[in-house]
């Protein structure tokens, strides 16, 4: 069944090269067979080798396939293969599966829209860059796909051009990526003058032989790997491109910017785990930007009032958690995290969409409210994924994977008080922002009609996640109930276990108090925004809080203080080097040449006479030196 | 009787003729003096070919000659109609009002 691993990245691909070549005056109806029907043979096929994978397992512990060689310089030569493993197979069945879901949604989401084509060209081909990004068995090629769903994020956020702000938004995702992709430009060089190969199975196999742990290079190395991995996945400093990147229609918003793409930087950094693992310094400090960025997202995903921005912050959270999971040595947990949050955060996206939608393009929430009984699919279906993001206990996936990431953060060699006690206050905001989000969409008084009802289409995907949602937690359950471990037993073939501090105990309590910070969380919005909103009022006429709110608002006055210490100083020496110094020497050469050619074309009166006296002082001249010569 | 012209009696008669038709072109302000200075110069050169011819006993001056006169006759009837368009279009011939080129 492996030789069939190349059909899965094809099937996108194929799709995206008819829809951009034929796609403008094709029927919409075959627009969407191809573009949805494309990404949904993919899902099978990953389904059907996946199946194969457990069933047979490979002795190996991974397949691959050589589909060619990509280039050939001297010792260089990097080949065009895929590669299975655990690890990998858990990412294309979340970008596969997920992503034919979404291209179903969006059938009838993008039904009305001029660009059919180009969408689903554009979506087929981030579909096939991610899937290049998590199937490639060299950095090189890891980097391809890197840059290629770089490329369709930029191209979808700016999907309605004809909006400047759209475009502003997608150049600043484009832009602010681009930092951490040059530094892990620079990683990948490091990495190969190091190890003079970019296989990722060579390198990890040799990093531990070459260098000891805590060495300089390693730190070096994971550094610059962990910038590429912060740029993508909108961590702390780079987190302010995420929120405006909702700019983009939902069902990318959905695909790109919560469940595949922003966590590639998870995937990078456990996938280059053994480096991470030989550098304790860089473990530590992506633990800390981990913690800091879900705790800074989490105020800021308080104070927003756009449904998509809520959503977009909190998926920066979410992915803070991740990465402090990676940082924590965890790498099971965030893996497992990193799906269960694509299925939730997928189906809190495509619900968004579908409330957005249905109250005509209106994302305000405080314009929204009453939607309980008019909307009754997208409101259970909502609730679901929300319970799941706060971790609501026992019954929803959220809870079994977040409560591993907080256990650890308390429990693992890593692991220290504080770490943990800023991811407990992420669960109590977390369960704070989405309780007030949800109360304020579908509680209250209706305060805009809904104009349509989201069709079958629509629906049908919300059900399916939803389902997805509420059952993929329950393959891994926590130690003291059930200790049912089917999916870190399946990447431990990949992934090393996470490492217990000899005195970790009372795993109960911790579940305990994650379990109370949940319902605080749920019980203080309950009052807050449904019970008592005079009490939010009050808040709000105080002057320290007024000020605390809009510093949050603004995403923590990060975008603010970029403009001050970047943007600023470069347009400000831009705009004094206008006139580019160093063009001054090629403005000379002009200014000289224009001079003789002045000077030449004198000599051109347009005088016959004048000119055949040219000719004969020549000819004279000529025989003169003849002669005296 | 015979008399013997020296050779560089004839190429000084040639020079001669060479040097008043260029005079001639360069100072002339009428057109048609312009190219009958032309004339001038093309049988000044032929003229030192056909000399040239004889004094090495050799036909090809001769020949050379004839080709001149042939392309002399080309050019004059080519420069007659140019020098008509010329009139027609300024109305006049001197060369000094036909500027046009000027760079």
């Amino acid at each position: 069944m492996e030789h069939l691993l190349w059909l899965i990245p094809a099937c996108p691909l194929a799709g995206f090269l008819i829809l951009t070549l034929t796609g403008k005056s094709m029927p919409p109806a075959w627009v969407a067979i191809i573009g949805a029907g494309m990404v949904s043979l993919s899902a099978i096929f990953t389904i059907i080798i996946g199946i194969d994978f457990l069933t047979f397992p490979p002795a190996s512990g991974h397949h691959s396939q050589t589909l060619w060689t990509w280039m050939e310089v001297a010792d260089f030569h990097p080949k065009i293969t895929l590669y299975l493993d655990a690890l990998s197979l858990v990412f294309i069945f979340v970008i596969t599966f997920i992503g034919a879901l979404i291209h179903l949604y969006s059938v009838a989401f993008m039904a009305f829209d001029k660009d059919y084509s180009r969408f689903f060209a554009c979506m087929n081909l981030f579909v096939f860059s991610m899937l290049l990004l998590v199937l490639a068995d060299n950095l090189l090629l890891l980097y391809l796909g890197w840059e290629g769903v770089g490329l369709c994020s930029y191209l979808l956020i700016g999907f309605w051009y004809e909006h400047s702000e759209n475009g502003y938004a997608a150049r600043k995702a484009f832009i602010i990526t681009r930092i951490g992709d040059t530094a892990m430009a620079i990683g990948i060089f490091v990495i190969f003058y190091q190890f003079g190969t970019l296989l990722i199975p060579d390198i990890l196999a040799k990093a531990p032989s070459l260098w000891h742990p805590g060495a300089s290079m390693a730190t070096i190395t994971a550094l610059l790997l962990l910038a590429g991995g912060l740029g993508k996945s909108a961590q702390l400093p780079f987190q302010t491109w995420l929120p405006d990147a909702m700019a983009g229609p939902s069902p990318v918003s959905a695909l790109i910017h919560a469940a595949t793409m922003v966590t590639a930087g998870v995937y990078l950094i456990a996938r280059m785990h053994v480096i991470f693992e030989l550098s304790p310094t860089v473990q530590l400090i992506v633990a800390g930007i981990g913690a800091a960025t879900l705790f800074i997202a989490g105020f800021s995903a308080l104070t927003q009032y756009d449904l998509k921005r809520v959503l977009a912050y909190s998926t920066i959270s979410q992915i803070g958690y991740m990465f402090l999971a990676l940082g924590l040595g965890a790498w099971t947990a965030a893996i497992f995290h990193f799906m269960i949050h694509a299925f939730f955060k997928a189906l809190l996206f495509l619900a968004a969409g579908a409330v957005i939608d249905a109250l005509n393009h209106e994302h305000n929430m405080s314009k929204m409210g009453g939607l309980k009984n008019k909307l009754p699919v997208v409101f259970w279906t909502f609730v679901i994924g929300s319970a799941s993001l706060i971790a609501l206990p026992l019954i929803s996936s959220g809870f079994y994977s977040k409560d591993q990431i907080l256990w650890f953060a308390w429990a693992s060699k890593n692991g220290n008080p504080l770490l943990w006690l800023i991811a407990f206050l992420g669960a109590f905001i977390t369960a704070l922002y989405t309780t007030r989000m949800v109360i304020l969409t579908f509680w209250g008084a209706t305060k805009t009609e809904v104009q349509r009802l989201p069709g079958k289409l629509i629906t049908i995907p919300l059900i399916i996640l939803a389902f997805f949602t509420i059952c993929a937690g329950f393959i891994e359950l926590p130690h003291n109930f059930g200790s049912l471990t089917l999916f870190s037993d399946f990447l431990h073939q990949v992934l090393p276990e996470t490492v217990l501090k000899s005195t970790a105990n009372g795993e109960f309590s911790f579940q305990l108090l994650a379990a109370l910070a949940t319902f605080g969380g749920i019980y203080t919005a309950y009052i807050l925004w449904h019970k008592q909103p005079e009490r939010i009022e009050k808040l709000k006429r105080n002057e320290a809080v007024l000020l605390l709110y809009s510093f949050w608002h603004a995403g923590w006055g990060f975008d603010q203080l970029y403009k001050t210490v970047i943007v600023r100083p470069v347009v400000f020496l831009a705009n004094i080097n206008k006139n580019d110094v160093v063009d001054k020497i090629y403005q000379g050469i002009t200014l000289v040449s224009i001079g003789l050619y002045r000077c030449l074309s004198f000599t051109q009166s347009g005088s016959l006479r004048w000119y055949i006296m040219g000719l004969v002082v020549g000819a004279i001249i000529i025989l003169g030196i003849q002669i005296i010569l | 009787m015979k008399t013997e012209i020296s050779m560089e009696m004839i190429l000084l008669l040639a020079a001669l003729l060479f040097v008043m038709g260029i005079a001639g072109v360069i100072i002339r302000k009428n057109i048609i003096f312009m190219l009958l200075s032309i004339e001038v110069m093309l049988n000044a050169s032929g003229l030192a070919f056909v000399a040239a011819g004889s004094h090495w006993g050799q036909p090809d001056g001769q020949v050379m000659f004839v080709f001149i006169l042939a392309m002399a006759a080309a050019e004059v009837s080519v420069g007659l109609a140019l020098i008509l368009q010329i009139y027609h279009q300024h109305k006049s011939l001197d060369i000094d009002n036909l500027k046009e080129m000027k760079g």
